[in-house]
């Protein structure tokens, strides 16, 4: 049995006493000394030449102390794409500039093009009123095949809308083509994974401060990985060096991906704060999130899926266009490629895959990765078609993916799409789903569904991701521009208790709550007296911070490894006071002991030991004890999982009810499940949010139409139901020393398929020919779907 | 500017304001009282509740001078009289009703509000009641076992740890 506060148990969050009690502090929260206000201008056409900005009466209005506009950026760097991707005729990806503010031209609605400073927010606000701004409307590219065929360009210097054209495998082409053209059985599906606003509960904040005297800057700012926004700065962007500049996160309320990336506005309040020599803080509103905050997917998608007659898999075939917005964010490459492309080959044992992606400049917001990024996408458009292929060739859904599921004697696998799989089990997750989701009671729910003149479908899915990116040779081969290991410091003080400093950062995952469990576990002391330090540049190792469900296995195992060393050295100093060799020294809940005696100290006798070295073998052994470690992973992390959602459809209005909802996931080895139960409901609330209700819409000229809760809908608690979850089928990763995989965003991988294959059923079921019908599944979708059907 | 008079979680305060600003503000930056949070711009996300008179209010949506005279109760007049957590917050921790804590002020002051009015409610109606409240964290399971264990009832028969 796990201790109380080791690997495996349910201990409370000790970060919720703060937040239950108002005693958070988030960025918005802080208050600087003397600190002066941001407010920016932003464009309200989606594509513009900007003549001239006219700042004179703004910079005279009350309270005003500087305005800013691109030309007082022209000369710093670009906020850069963290990964070249090149395009199948070997060309590199098309990078137009990304400047702090707009210059020249203004590409989306709510680009900033200028920015003021003043004593209060209200005074700030009305300054920007009186920027007089002359920006010339062009037409506005906002549809993917117009862009493609457009001589107008967001970009005029790249004299094209589009960003890349990548294949993958571009070996599999041509095979991949003859299996097709060849193939018993073809089942085709053309799809929308919809454009979504990630929605971090907090608004984006930031705080720029600089001391004169030493030339050091501090930004407090709402991000998910301070190092990486640091290293942004620092090295692209303004030039300021990375030791002069200190880049803190405090609380952050929610990320889902929107908070990994730089943003100009961190830069804008920097150069501020240095010109008007006060802090200068800047907090988004709501709208501006809408408008500003990368969004998410936004892929139109043709797959087909090539079947023998027995229904094995032969090949899989997708041709995708992915929008990546006005300019590129700072992994809008990766998502839509090898986020994206490596997972193509799903949970199965399909000998070919060829994915083909175009990515598109659009005078939209910036599309990044959004919880799951890239991994939703591919399995939304596998299981999506292997559905419609289910019923096509009048197979059972469930059987037909277990009859091409990679098996558990298969491991390691090399699979179509150029990933080695470690280790899962997807039969036993199947057959788990089957029991949890009461799969066979389903037919009885189904006749007492109709009997309320209601139709009841039910949808399955199976899902593999890669996450815990991940190693970096392996992504610096692929075109990554950065490393993606972990660090961690763990300190013991003199008295015994530690402080453990992580790379990772936690914004609502319970890191330190979870990370003091493995150190407890390790040490056999109680996790009480250890505590996580994240969030600030100035106080940790390094980090690539948390993003891709990637905390745990890579940092988590940068822990161990600096606990391990702790361990080491403790032994030495533990056998120098037992007088023993350290070999003879082992170490129990707390205690070094020599096997066979009654000799032992305490872990606390150990730390005290090591800072106050009286007779303590200074020629061999250091004082202190304190150790780093930085994690590189061998391998991506693959967590998988069956769902299943039932749903009842309302055959007058088309609404659709999520009546039931299970998530059966292998994450591998499990350090608390109460948190990790909690990442699963999170996410499966997003993916059943993208399935139903949510819709980024731009109308044709450029407008968000949807930049509001008025206007953008977000799951509420009456539109979800209880969700039924279990992990107890864990696989443990073989190659990090916790066994973990990540659970961050399962949730939102695998459940959009499953409540789309599940109205697909429930329509079916009620006489009406549907094979496909878009995500969001709204009521008029649904209705409109089943008048044409007719 | 006006000056308004208000009793804040028992103890009497007093500000100078200018008609626009809300009382979510008079909260936040004149009294320091950073727990009521700020998530929209359009009164919909709730995570600004208070209690005004006893009633929950979205303090985004209502200024500063109109709680004059009035009791107002935010998240951190919540605890017990020790310091201690009180049921209501001891229930979001106990089934984990929160991940990064920022809708949680407004979800603890809505729960409060709703158990006032409705001391054993159903899933149903903790749900429909939650409306007003967005979380994108929890997907709200957790917050809605948290709710009706606060009231007492057995939560044990729901799923997931």
């Amino acid at each position: 049995m796990p201790r109380d506060t080791g690997i495996g148990a349910a201990t409370l969050r000790r970060e919720d006493v703060r937040f239950l009690t108002g005693t958070g502090e988030y960025t918005d929260d802080i208050v600087l000394a003397k600190q002066t206000y941001a407010v920016f201008a932003r464009s309200t056409v989606a594509h513009g030449k900007i003549k001239s900005i006219d700042t004179s009466a703004a910079a005279q209005m009350p309270g005003v102390l500087a305005v800013f506009t691109g030309d007082d950026f022209v000369d710093v760097g670009g906020n850069p794409a963290g990964w070249l991707i090149n395009s199948r005729d070997g060309e590199p990806m098309k990078e137009p500039k990304r400047p702090v503010l707009a210059h020249g031209k203004v590409r989306h609605v709510g680009d900033a093009y200028a920015a003021v400073i003043a004593e209060t927010v209200e005074q700030a606000r009305d300054a920007v009123e009186a920027i007089e701004a002359d920006i010339e409307e062009l037409p506005a590219i906002i549809d993917m095949n117009a862009a493609l065929s457009s001589s107008t360009y967001v970009h005029d210097e790249i004299e094209t809308n589009q960003c890349f054209d990548w294949g993958w495998i571009e070996d599999n082409r041509e095979a991949t083509d003859t299996a097709i053209k060849n193939a018993h059985h073809v089942t085709t599906l053309e799809l929308v994974n919809n454009r979504l606003v990630p929605n971090a509960m907090e608004p984006r904040a930031s705080i720029g401060s600089y001391k004169a005297s030493t030339g050091e800057y501090t930004l407090h700012t709402t991000s998910q990985n301070p190092h990486l926004t640091r290293l942004l700065i620092s090295a692209f962007v303004l030039g300021i060096p990375e030791n002069m500049l200190t880049v803190i996160a405090p609380d952050v309320g929610g990320g889902f991906g929107s908070k990994i990336y730089h943003y100009g506005e961190e830069a804008l309040v920097l150069a501020a704060a240095k010109q008007v020599g006060r802090p200068v803080k800047w907090t988004a509103d709501r709208t501006e999130s809408f408008l500003t905050d990368a969004h998410g997917r936004d892929h139109v998608t043709k797959i087909e899926l090539a079947l023998d007659a027995e229904g094995n898999f032969l090949a899989f075939r997708t041709d995708t266009k992915a929008n990546v917005g006005a300019y590129l964010s700072n992994f809008s490459t990766a998502t839509p490629t090898f986020l994206h492309g490596t997972l193509m080959g799903g949970n199965y044992t399909v000998p070919l895959v060829y994915v083909n992606v175009k990515a598109v400049f659009t005078n939209t917001a910036p599309v990044d990765a959004y919880r799951g990024a890239g991994r939703p996408e591919a399995t939304y458009s596998i299981e999506r078609v292997i559905d419609k292929a289910a019923r096509e060739l009048g197979m059972d859904p469930i059987e037909l993916r277990r009859k091409n599921f990679v098996k558990p004697d298969q491991y390691p696998y090399a699979s179509a799409a150029g990933l080695e799989y470690d280790a899962g089990n997807y039969d036993a997750l199947m057959d788990k789903m089957e029991e949890v989701a009461d799969i066979s009671g389903f037919e009885a729910r189904r006749k007492a569904s109709e009997a309320k003149g209601l139709m009841r479908g039910l949808g399955v899915n199976a899902y593999i991701e890669a996450c815990g990116i991940a190693p970096s040779n392996l992504v610096g081969v692929l075109g990554s521009r950065v490393g993606l290991y972990d660090a961690a410091t763990v300190r013991v003080n003199a008295t015994g208790n530690i402080s453990v400093m992580v790379g990772a950062h936690s914004h609502g995952q319970g890191h330190e709550t979870a990370f003091p469990q493995v150190v407890s576990d390790m040490l056999g002391i109680d996790a009480s007296t250890i505590d996580i330090v994240h969030g600030d540049t100035s106080k940790i190792p390094f980090g690539m911070g948390t993003y891709g469900s990637r905390s745990l296995a890579v940092c988590g195992s940068a822990v161990v490894r600096a606990t391990e060393k702790i361990i080491v050295k403790a032994k030495k100093i533990a056998a120098h006071m037992l007088e023993v060799t350290d070999q003879d020294i082992s170490l129990n809940d707390g205690v070094f002991s020599v096997e066979g005696t009654n000799k032992s100290v305490t872990f606390g006798e150990v730390a005290l030991k090591a800072y106050i070295p009286h007779d303590y073998p200074l020629e061999s052994i250091e004082p202190g004890l304190e150790e780093t470690a930085f994690y590189d992973p061998a391998n991506f992390t693959y967590p998988s999982g069956a769902y299943a959602c039932e749903v009842e459809v309302d055959p007058e209005t088309g609404k659709v009810r999520v009546d039931r909802m299970c998530a059966v996931d292998d994450f591998g080895n499990v350090i608390n499940p109460m948190i990790v139960t909690g990442q699963v409901h999170g996410g499966l609330a997003q993916g059943i949010g993208q399935a139903l209700v949510e819709q980024t819409f731009y109308d044709e000229y450029g407008q968000l139409l949807s930049a509001s809760y008025m206007d953008y809908t977000m799951p509420r608690a009456d539109d979800l139901p209880m969700f039924q979850v279990d992990h107890s089928q864990g696989t443990p990763c073989v190659h990090n020393p916790l066994g973990v995989k990540g659970c961050g965003e399962a949730g939102a991988i695998g459940s959009p398929p499953t409540v789309v294959n599940a109205v697909v059923d429930a329509l079916q079921s009620g006489g009406h020919n549907i094979t496909h019908i878009d995500m969001p599944v709204t009521p008029v979708r649904v209705w409109e779907a089943m008048q044409n059907a007719k | 500017m006006t000056k308004v008079t208000m009793t804040v979680n028992g103890k009497a305060v007093s500000g100078d304001v200018e008609g626009r600003t809300l009382l979510s503000a008079f909260l936040r930056e004149d009294q320091g009282l950073t727990g009521t949070h700020v998530g929209c711009d359009t009164s919909q996300c709730g995570a600004c509740v208070v209690h005004v008179n006893g009633k929950a209010v979205k303090s985004c949506t209502m200024f500063a001078s109109e709680a004059n005279g009035a009791a107002v109760d935010t998240v951190e007049g919540q605890t017990n009289a020790d310091g201690s957590l009180n049921v209501i917050q001891q229930a979001f921790q106990d089934h984990h009703g929160l991940q990064c804590g920022f809708c949680t002020p407004g979800m603890v002051m809505s729960a409060a509000a709703l158990l006032k009015e409705n001391p054993t409610p159903s899933e149903a109606e903790v749900r429909e009641y939650l409306e007003g409240n967005i979380c994108r964290c929890t997907g709200y399971h957790n917050i809605v076992k948290a709710i009706m264990a606060a009231s007492g009832q057995d939560v044990s028969a729901i799923a997931a740890e």
